[in-house]
């Protein structure tokens, strides 16, 4: 206990192996990210004091994983969300920012509205304020108002995580603040919410209904597949970025909800599997998402725009960025060897063997049944970094600011390439680092093989990353010299065919077009409309432009939240009548409101 | 140390066997389709003249093509030689059995998508960035039949690992025929002609260049980099036929060196037997439109969801 900031306040601090485990991710993130900012915010996003704010930010982070007490935890999750709602205000002078930063202020407050609802039942139930209480009175809160607990925590926690349908903050806020602050917020700060969740589920509440579970499983799902469907429908990169972290919120959950669900089931082996794939997913989401937003934050300083269309052919122009986006790219795409594939196949064989472990096939069918949705996620999160990638990076540049790009200076190239560099260690050292979360983590430990470099499953399934990056360059290498064997052969450079005319920027495939297939196939989920104007010349037929718009229409935002805030505004508007401007009416209010209080005081 | 001796021997084999093999039962279902069409067709060993005509060819190389578009070739030969490795075909368990399971397979498949896929939109050629778009559509929804047939086999036999999966069964010689198994077969079926780009899902015969899938992808290559990426495309559906027995009918593998031929010709086999089933379907069926691929492969995540439910209620 330390004596806090005013008098009478005393803040507590509580440090445990999950708080460890996040504050090990908030440093290690947040000091890569301050290296970018040193190069990065010298043209971009800096003010007097951005410097000090976003010092702040990591510090309120930190706050928050290591609270012991509601009060302290509430005065760093507030400081964190302000920090944060300033630092996106960056560029406030263009409107679509201040909006973007008042959508997430209003869902913020929202969100700790929830939060502080869960705390002060917690609170009442063990006469304290301290967690540490709340764990030690765990199990005598009632059914009824654990649950209400948890869906109150849900709420909250989930909205910060951008979970779906809270998500819809995060795309709109991320985007618009400096590459740096994007990084910290999508890599870091959404995974205090997952934070909170875990403390909430594992920590303050005893074992619950198995629907916990369930209802986290499948927010889970629903997050990873609508959040990469979105981001396949952006062509603005870090936009894409955004919405790919909805995605990997959602595979974080598919892991924290079978946890959950093996939890009430009281499976403690797959608790254990489950939450350190999510665990573990949590570490490799923070690293390769703040790599790529730094690699979107280096494109638009290079070439002036997040627009996929109005880039290409960066590759040639600054290839060490393209080369730390690539490595990013193929993580978050799950391919192996890289951290991401391992964490993904952590969250496939906790879904498969909470599967077998479930009696009743009602509940053994939803975890399977996520594996499908995670399998759909990870292919489709493959054509969007093709997508990303390629039309970014490959090709010819479209653009006159795309083709002067330059390489980012050596801050932005150090902090990228040490992210990078972590993607693939945590990736061949996927062994000692789940084994060093199973440790920091309550639960049990993950079965282990003895000395070998292996992950494996409770029932035989194994993965040996360091082996499959060493197989891959070896047999890469053997399938372009085993030919040579039968003898040399020439290499000439010639013009790309594009049907007997000259390859112009204006023939590469973009973005939208790359995207058209999927966009068609899911079609009822993403709604895309279609906008096509031909102006013919006066009084003739001859065409004098065509414009064509395409976009998708935004169910969340228009079904869920424009219905809500329309109900809203018209209750307000029922409400004003109380409020006619007389003096008199007040005063009869005042009147009526000191009988009412004389009654109750009797 | 004669441990791993032994296992890098038995890799070697396998991976040799397969990919000697890979072109000659691509040869083989070109001929049996002739046949069923009543067409001669080719001689059986043209897929081999047709790899070491292109393999000593000279290339040309795009000028805008990157370092992306030079590498893909070796990656995507990568991916599928070590997938080669991870299946039970000659020899139970598989080479590297201790190295990786299902999951890994569908990882290595997606990391060769990915690379190619890459490789295809680099040239800035709009047939490859079309082919590009639409291998990894029909990817993606490919990907989660596979995933939840090869889940309906792994719920059942315990685990992810192939090996054990495919000894599973040899065990249980009789489930070859329990309905779960018999609907997950044919949900990994549909997945697999989609993959390897056959009738309904894409025409490996065609350049046309608005139809096109895989070739479009490939448009760019030529000479020896053509040749290496044909020949792993032919690998990669070989790799994928093995992962159906494997799955399926998982009999006449080896369990020691001695019955290596005895493997073999059970190996030849098999895959003869999937040949004419596929060459039966594609002389059977027409391309589909590409928006209608979705449907066929919507029913294969439908059969795979049948299988596990199947697999759960029923047992």
């Amino acid at each position: 206990m330390l004596p806090g900031p005013l008098p009478g306040l005393v803040l507590t601090w509580q440090v445990d192996g999950l708080s460890t485990f996040f504050a090990l991710v908030i440093v290690s993130i947040s000091t890569v990210t301050g290296v970018y900012a040193l190069g990065h915010g010298r043209h971009h996003g800096s003010f007097p004091g951005s410097g000090a704010l976003y010092v702040l930010f990591v510090a309120a982070m930190l706050g928050v994983v290591v609270a012991g007490d509601a009060f302290t935890f509430l005065i760093a999750w507030e400081t964190m969300s302000l920090v944060s709602f300033a630092l996106v205000l960056t560029e406030h002078r263009r409107k679509e920012v201040r909006r973007a930063a008042w959508i997430y202020i209003v869902m913020t407050h929202t969100a700790t509205a929830f939060i502080v609802s869960a705390f002060l039942l917690l609170a009442r139930v063990s006469g304290s304020l301290l967690f540490a209480d709340w764990t030690a009175h765990a199990s005598a809160v009632d059914g009824g108002i654990a649950s209400l607990v948890f869906v109150l925590g849900l709420v909250g926690f989930g909205t910060k995580a951008g979970m779906i349908p809270l998500h819809i903050w995060l795309p709109q806020a991320h985007p618009v603040a400096p590459a740096h602050v994007s990084a910290l917020m999508s890599g870091v700060m959404i995974k205090l919410g997952i934070y909170g969740l875990v403390r909430l589920s594992f920590d303050w509440l005893a074992p619950g209904p198995a629907w916990w579970g369930s209802l986290i499983l499948g927010l889970g799902a629903a997050s990873a597949v609508l959040g990469v469907l979105y981001a396949l429908m952006e062509h603005d990169l870090k936009r894409l970025l955004a919405y790919h972290s909805v995605e990997n919120i959602g595979i974080i959950l598919m892991g924290l909800g079978g946890a959950i669900l093996a939890r009430a089931l009281g499976s403690g082996a797959v608790v254990a599997l489950a939450l350190s794939a999510a665990l573990f997913h949590v570490a490799n989401h923070a690293t390769f998402k703040a790599l790529l937003f730094m690699g979107a934050g280096a494109v638009e300083s290079a070439a002036g725009t997040r627009d996929l269309e109005r880039l290409g052919g960066l590759l040639r122009r600054m290839p060490f960025t393209a080369l730390t986006f690539l490595v990013g790219s193929a993580a978050i795409s799950a391919l192996p060897p890289l951290n991401g594939f391992a964490s993904e196949w952590l969250t496939f064989q906790s879904l498969l063997h909470l599967g077998r472990v479930a009696e009743e096939a009602q509940t053994a069918l939803l975890p399977l049944l996520a594996g499908g949705a995670l399998a759909l996620t990870g292919a489709l999160a493959v054509a969007c970094f093709v997508k990303a990638f390629g039309v970014s990076f490959l090709a010819l540049p479209r653009t006159s600011q795309a083709a002067a790009a330059r390489e980012v200076g050596a801050f932005e190239l150090v902090a990228m390439a040490t992210l990078a560099l972590a993607c693939v260690a945590l990736g061949l050292a996927a062994v000692p680092v789940v084994t060093a979360i199973g440790s920091l983590v309550p639960a049990a430990m993950l079965p282990l093989d003895g000395p070998a470099l292996g992950l494996v499953a409770p029932s035989g399934g194994r993965l040996v990353l360091p082996g499959i990056a060493i197989a891959l360059p070896a047999f890469g290498a053997l399938a372009l010299l085993v030919p040579r064997l039968l003898g040399p052969v020439r290499t000439r450079v010639a013009e790309t065919w594009a049907c007997g005319v000259s390859l112009q920027p204006v023939h590469t495939y973009t973005a939208m077009a790359f995207a058209k297939p999927i966009r068609l196939m899911f079609r009822d989920i993403v709604r895309p409309v279609r906008d096509v104007g031909v102006v013919h010349r006066t009084g003739t037929r001859f065409v004098a432009s065509v414009h064509y718009r395409s976009h998708i229409a935004p169910i969340f935002e228009r079904y869920v939240y424009q219905a809500m805030t329309d109900r809203l505004v018209a209750t307000a508007r029922v409400v004003r009548r109380l409020q006619n401007g007389s003096l008199q009416t007040y005063l009869a209010y005042l009147f009526a409101a000191l009988l009412v209080a004389l009654v109750l005081a009797r | 140390m004669t441990d791993a001796l032994t296992t890098a021997g038995l890799a070697l084999v396998q991976l040799v066997v397969l990919i000697a093999i890979a072109p000659g039962v691509n040869g083989f279902i070109k001929r049996s389709k002739a046949i069923l069409q009543g067409r001669h067709g080719p001689p059986l060993l043209q897929p081999y003249f047709d790899l070491f005509k292109l393999l000593r060819k000279d290339a040309v190389v795009s000028e805008h093509a990157s370092v992306v578009f030079r590498w893909a070739p070796a990656v995507y030969a990568a991916a599928f030689a070590i997938a080669a490795l991870l299946l039970p075909v000659l020899w139970a368990p598989a080479p590297l059995a201790r190295w990786g399971d299902a999951l890994v397979l569908v990882g290595l498949f997606a990391l060769a998508r990915f690379a190619l896929a890459l490789a295809g939109l680099d040239t800035g050629s709009a047939f490859g960035g079309m082919g590009s778009s639409r291998e990894v559509a029909v990817a993606a929804l490919a990907e989660p039949a596979i995933l939840l047939s090869l889940f309906a086999v792994a719920w059942r036999s315990g685990g992810t690992d192939l090996s054990g999966m495919s000894a599973w069964l040899q065990t249980h010689g009789a489930t070859v025929l329990a309905p779960s198994q018999l609907l997950a077969a044919g949900a990994l079926m549909i997945a697999v002609i989609a993959e390897t780009g056959r009738v309904p899902a894409d025409n490996p015969d065609t350049h046309l260049e608005l139809t096109m899938i895989h070739e479009g992808m490939l448009l760019e290559y030529s000479g020896r980099p053509l040749g290496i990426l044909i020949w792993a495309s032919l690998l990669k559906q070989t790799v994928l036929f093995a992962l159906l027995i494997a799955l399926f009918f998982p009999f006449g593998v080896a369990s020691s060196a001695m019955e290596f031929p005895l493997a073999l010709g059970a190996m030849a086999l098999k895959l003869g037997a999937l040949g004419l089933v596929m060459s039966l379907i594609e002389s059977s069926s027409a391309k589909l439109r590409i928006l209608k691929v979705p449907e066929l492969l919507g029913a294969a995540s439908a059969l795979a969801v049948l299988a596990l439910v199947a697999e759960v209620v029923v047992g």
